[in-house]
């Protein structure tokens, strides 16, 4: 139950925790850009070793990055499959109607490539950024949607609550799966409708303690004189350091590096 | 009986979350006794408590009930739970059923007993807590916190287990409530003659219930006594963030006074016993 590793935060004090978030989620963006924009294999490998010092300055255990891209695995096999079959060219095998062609495996390595390090990417943001934080940055840089009258200020709440109930409700299920296990309830064994029916126990107990728990939370909100985001000030003020702009440029010069080498050599994909 | 041996327990082995929350406990409960647990928070009560039913597999050591390991097979951990039943924390929150009496019939109905079986216990449970037969019938959403309460206790209790923990029952009761409550723990112990284990955080509750105390502090058992040796070392326990039960304090201070009192008094009602005649021939004459 507890072994949720995508988009778990993993405190620490590296300097990737220590990043602005607004940049990190730009950083973030602007690699997945990278994965996207490269057209031959110099490039990318470019951009994995972006991602990739990314994850040596974060400082989080590897076993973690790989139980997270665990989870994408089978979609990773399953499209590198279809590519093998799917290349042009001169086929270097041959059975029944598939072809295997040199360019379908340079085609389903470069895709599974970019599958795995988009993963990788998006685990070093949510890794080394709190929850909160990452809410806040995200406030922040949607903040311009406010003049077309979007309440971002609004979704911001309520992305940071849903974050924040994320793992109470993970422990309420499990104090509850506890309890009705202690009463003798049999979750692990029988076929798919009996481990169904075996849930309600658990479910009921659930839901009634989530609307317990949104009645709660919306009165000590309101007798906080909670309001909205009008006139609302932050207690921790996102500023960029002197090291966020040392990033920045560090970056740049990867961008050209990276422009430079998509046009050295000519592209993967032959479409 | 049921004992432990080098017990240990570690949470999320292999994260920066680590922890040993029990480390290497030995203890036995002998049949039929009725055990204290304290400890402050943190102190790994909880997980103890929850390693003797089985709810959690130790990383190390064993647990025996009656002399069997309860991990010995793995696949009949469900009999452990039913003879050692535990009561948990807020126990109201698991309650699910359409009417309270179904709700204590779902442990009955989980060992494989018949519904008529299992209506006979329940019913016999739900008198034990003292919920009044008119409510069985209501949805438990009904009842009032104190009810809700009753009904979740009397739901394990109708299992009829060998050894009943119960993990703070009367947190966030009233006064009044607490004091019914434990009454009829205690009488549903005398009348059943099983092993009780009550983890508490009152020291009164504890001092007026055990026959033995139980400490655990930092997740080892720093003490395991009798109630009355427990309490007369106040230093150890202060050690462990704990504290002697009010009335204990002041008869021990009354004692270093000169007052022929005993030191280790449990109760308000042994501590009036004693004053009374002393106040009789005049109090304290120095």
């Amino acid at each position: 139950m507890m072994d949720i590793t995508i988009g778990q935060f993993f405190p620490g004090k590296s300097i990737m925790h220590k990043i602005d978030p607004r940049l990190k989620i730009c950083l973030t963006i602007f690699s997945i850009v990278l994965l996207f924009m490269a057209q031959n294999f110099l490039s990318l490998a470019v951009a994995v070793a972006f991602i990739f010092i990314g994850m040596l300055i974060s400082k989080v255990p590897v076993k973690l990055y790989l139980k997270s891209i665990r989870a994408v695995i089978f979609i990773v096999v399953f499209t590198s499959l279809l590519n093998v079959f799917y290349g042009t060219g001169e086929p270097i095998a041959q059975f029944w109607v598939f072809k295997v062609t040199v360019n379908g495996i340079l085609n389903s390595v470069f895709i599974s490539t970019r599958i795995i390090s988009l993963i990788l990417a998006s685990s070093v943001l949510t890794f080394t950024t709190s929850p909160t934080q990452l809410t806040d940055a995200i406030e922040r840089l949607l903040k311009p949607l406010t003049y077309i009258k979007v309440p971002v200020h609004e979704f911001a709440m309520i992305m940071t609550i849903a974050l924040r109930f994320v793992p109470l409700l993970l422990e309420e299920t499990d104090k509850i799966m506890q309890a009705q296990k202690a009463r003798g309830a049999d979750m692990e064994s029988g076929g798919m409708v009996q481990r169904i029916k075996a849930m309600i126990p658990v479910l009921i107990p659930l839901f009634v303690s989530a609307f317990r728990r949104a009645y709660d939370l919306a009165t000590a909100m309101e007798s906080r004189c909670y309001h909205g985001g009008e006139g609302r000030t932050k207690m921790k003020i996102l500023k960029m350091q002197k090291s966020d702009f040392f990033v920045i440029l560090l970056v740049l010069i990867l961008l050209v590096v990276f422009l430079l080498s998509n046009r050295i050599f000519p592209p993967v994909f032959m479409m | 009986m049921i004992e432990t041996k080098g017990l240990s327990y570690r949470y999320s082995v292999g994260t920066p979350f680590e922890k040993e929350a029990v480390k290497e406990v030995s203890i036995q409960i002998q049949t039929g006794e009725f055990v204290g647990l304290i400890g402050h928070t943190g102190s790994g009560k909880s997980t103890l408590i929850q390693l003797l039913n089985g709810l959690i597999k130790p990383t190390s050591g064993q647990i025996l009930l009656d002399g069997k390991d309860i991990w010995a097979e793995p696949k009949k951990i469900r009999d452990v739970r039913f003879k050692v039943g535990m009561v948990f924390q807020y126990p109201e929150y698991q309650l699910f059923e359409e009417t309270v009496l179904k709700d204590i019939m779902f442990g009955p109905k989980n060992m494989g007993l018949s519904d008529e079986e299992a209506k006979k216990r329940a019913e016999e449970a739900a008198a034990f807590t003292g919920l009044k037969p008119e409510l069985l019938e209501k949805s438990p959403f009904e009842l009032s916190g104190g009810e809700k309460r009753r009904a979740a206790i009397a739901g394990v209790i109708a299992m009829d287990p060998e050894v009943l923990i119960l993990d703070e029952p009367t947190a966030g009761l009233d006064p009044r409530g607490r004091d019914v409550l434990l009454t009829q723990i205690r009488s549903y112990h005398q009348q059943r003659g099983n092993t009780v284990l009550l983890v508490s955080h009152s020291m009164e509750d504890v001092a007026r219930m055990a026959d033995r105390i139980l400490v655990m502090n930092k997740g080892e058992a720093q003490l395991f006594d009798e109630t009355k040796k427990v309490f007369s070392q106040a230093k150890s326990l202060e050690k462990a963030g704990l504290r002697v039960p009010q009335i204990t304090k002041i008869m021990q201070q009354l004692h270093e006074m000169g007052l022929t009192v005993d030191p280790a008094t449990l109760t308000v009602d042994d501590a009036v016993r004693q004053l009374l005649p002393i106040l009789q021939q005049g109090g304290m004459q120095k």
